[in-house]
């Protein structure tokens, strides 16, 4: 324990994946349950070591549908919880976490991607998951994802993963590709007591007043802890108030309309990304991941040349940044759209563009990293 | 495509180097190493990538090592400053991509035709063989050359970032490994140097 701690507090060379598992427990995660895959392979490595150190616990699972399962049920017992994996792992978890947003468990996904579909590349990176973390699981349902760029990013966004999960009850899921979750960088871990970090709200109304799905101002029920004395009842079913199976179309619309209105109403906390040169920028890239950095490079060369060039990086995904690009493509004249896919973001960037800038896409699906010359040759294309 | 006069080729904010070979050959390991040298025990800013396949040996495999006095943006290398060639495939795909005065080391033990003059050729799975006695330190042995060579380096802190990161029970013999490396360096670039000097002029050094 007390090397952790020693190390913590100096600067270290770590990977994006081991960062992941350091901001899960600096967020307090003390349960892993998950399948080992290519390119997400060491967040489980060092939890297996951690997690038992910290009295927390670590299972390797017969495959990621179990895994998801457990985790969701780690949860419900008072424990946060976390698995991670990549492409063909995360589609089998996707049934449970439908289950995690209905029942309204907190737990964090993390979903290191590489190529696809099916087994894909599984040592190259993708950014092909973006729709599938949006509407992965089936019926209509809000969705919290994440995504970083570097490897202080992983630690810092998997702890904001973790907090979001726990203030709003849903699964959060992060979305990481190869580059950065096998990326290495000299960063300093923060000591663990200088982490922000939130916990579930509990009742405090005695047991047999609790009711568990009954709305409030936040849209977020206190959530009783298993075997604290709070009984109530987890189903994937449509439920009312009590937890029970409902077909009342006036209990059914409500509950619909609460679990979407928790994560709308908070849009503000949720909403996440950072502006580069973006105020005077006539000449816009959005990104995410990796490609934000290649991206970084390109408007510093276009900068340096004299082209009012700007990055904006968007660190949520879903909900989607709606008001920001807004007002990015108001200003600008052109929107740039690189992605390690052939146009998921781009489509919602076309979507609250509404016609306002020219929107022009630049995708690679080849297995390698958009490179800051690709991107700077569209900057300089559009600036002619 | 861009023209190459509208090019601002990377400012010099930025040192890359570019390890490449064979899987099996340890040169992630190798890269890892090399930042933890130039990060942790340089003080400079560092970032490590990779590129590999599925397979645990053989294939292509690289892994590029960035250091800067500036936080890093795109993490991978561009035009190397250093490129190193553990085989003659990587040597000949990688070494268009060095810069005009880029440094190209290569382990001669595979590579045979050499695209640059002036290139570093050691034989560094060979040393590692016959020398160190163990083939699988060719990465360290190709480690100590490289220190060598590179301005921001030295032997001192590539031993401790060497020492950090190897598996225990082997730090004697990586060790030797890293020495015999250095050792092998300063062996060529003394041979380099007489080659350079006129004939008449080494004909007075004979005497």
């Amino acid at each position: 324990m007390e090397a952790v701690t020693e190390k913590r507090g100096r600067e270290i060379l770590l990977q994006g994946n081991e960062a992941v598992a350091e901001g899960a427990l600096a967020a307090g995660c003390r349960f892993f349950a998950g399948y080992p895959i290519t390119p997400a392979t060491e967040i489980s490595e060092v939890l297996s070591v951690k997690l038992p150190e910290l009295d927390g616990t670590f299972i390797q699972m017969e495959d990621e549908i179990a895994s998801m399962g457990a985790i969701i049920g780690a949860s419900l017992a008072g424990v946060k919880s976390m698995t991670a994996t990549s492409g063909p792992g995360f589609s089998l978890m996707q049934e449970n976490i439908g289950f995690a947003c209905m029942a309204e468990v907190p737990c964090v996904v993390v979903n290191v991607m590489r190529g696809g579909p099916s087994t894909g590349l599984p040592t190259f990176p993708s950014q092909g998951d973006v729709m599938q973390a949006r509407w992965g699981t089936h019926g209509d349902h809000p969705i919290v994802v994440l995504t970083p760029a570097t490897v202080r990013g992983c630690f810092d966004i998997t702890v904001m993963a973790f907090n979001f999960s726990e203030k709003y009850r849903t699964p959060v899921i992060v979305l990481i590709d190869e580059v950065v979750g096998h990326m290495r960088e000299k960063i300093l871990l923060p000591p663990t007591e200088e982490v922000r970090v939130f916990d579930r709200i509990q009742p405090t109304v005695p047991p047999e007043w609790y009711i568990p799905y009954e709305d409030n101002a936040t849209g977020v029920p206190p959530m009783g802890i298993f075997g604290s004395g709070y009984r109530y009842h987890v189903t994937g079913l449509t439920h009312d108030v009590r937890g029970f199976p409902t077909q009342r179309p006036d209990e059914i619309d409500p509950f619909m309309r609460r679990l979407f209105r928790k994560i709308v109403q908070h849009f503000g906390d949720l909403q996440v990304g950072e502006a580069f040169l973006i105020e005077d920028a006539q000449i816009a890239v959005i990104a995410y991941g990796a490609v934000a950095r290649s991206a970084k490079r390109a408007v510093k060369e276009a900068r340096a040349r004299g082209i009012r060039a700007g990055l904006f990086q968007l660190v949520t995904l879903w909900p989607f940044m709606r008001k920001a690009v807004e007002g990015i493509a108001s200003q600008a004249r052109v929107l740039i759209v690189p992605e390690m896919n052939l146009g998921q973001i781009s489509r919602e960037v076309k979507r609250v563009n509404e016609g306002k800038a020219s929107v022009v896409t630049l995708n690679r699906v080849d297995g390698d990293l958009i490179t800051p010359d690709e991107i700077l040759e569209k900057i300089m294309e559009a600036s002619r | 495509m861009l023209k190459d006069s509208e090019w601002v080729r990377q400012p010099g904010d930025r040192y890359e180097i570019r390890l490449s070979g064979s899987g099996g050959q340890g040169l992630i390991l190798a890269g890892i190493i090399l930042a933890e040298a130039a990060g942790i025990y340089g003080g400079r800013f560092v970032a490590q990538t990779q590129s590999y396949g599925p397979e645990a040996r053989g294939g292509v495999s690289r892994s590029d090592v960035i250091i800067s006095d500036e936080e890093i943006d795109y993490p991978k290398a561009i035009k190397f400053d250093m490129l190193m060639a553990m085989n003659q495939k990587s040597c000949d795909q990688y070494f268009s991509d060095l810069k005009p005065n880029g440094i190209l080391l290569v382990d001669s033990t595979f590579v045979s035709e050499v695209p640059l003059e002036g290139a570093v050729t050691i034989p560094f799975t060979q040393i590692a063989r016959e020398e160190v006695g163990k083939e699988f330190v060719a990465n360290i042995v190709s480690l100590g050359a490289l220190t060598e060579f590179c301005p921001l380096l030295n032997g001192e802190v590539l031993e401790k970032a060497v020492l950090g990161r190897v598996p225990r029970g082997t730090e004697a013999l990586n060790r030797t490994a890293l020495r015999t490396g250095i050792e092998a360096a300063a062996r060529f670039r003394k041979k380099m140097a007489r080659r350079a000097v006129a004939p008449e002029d080494y004909k007075l050094e004979e005497d």
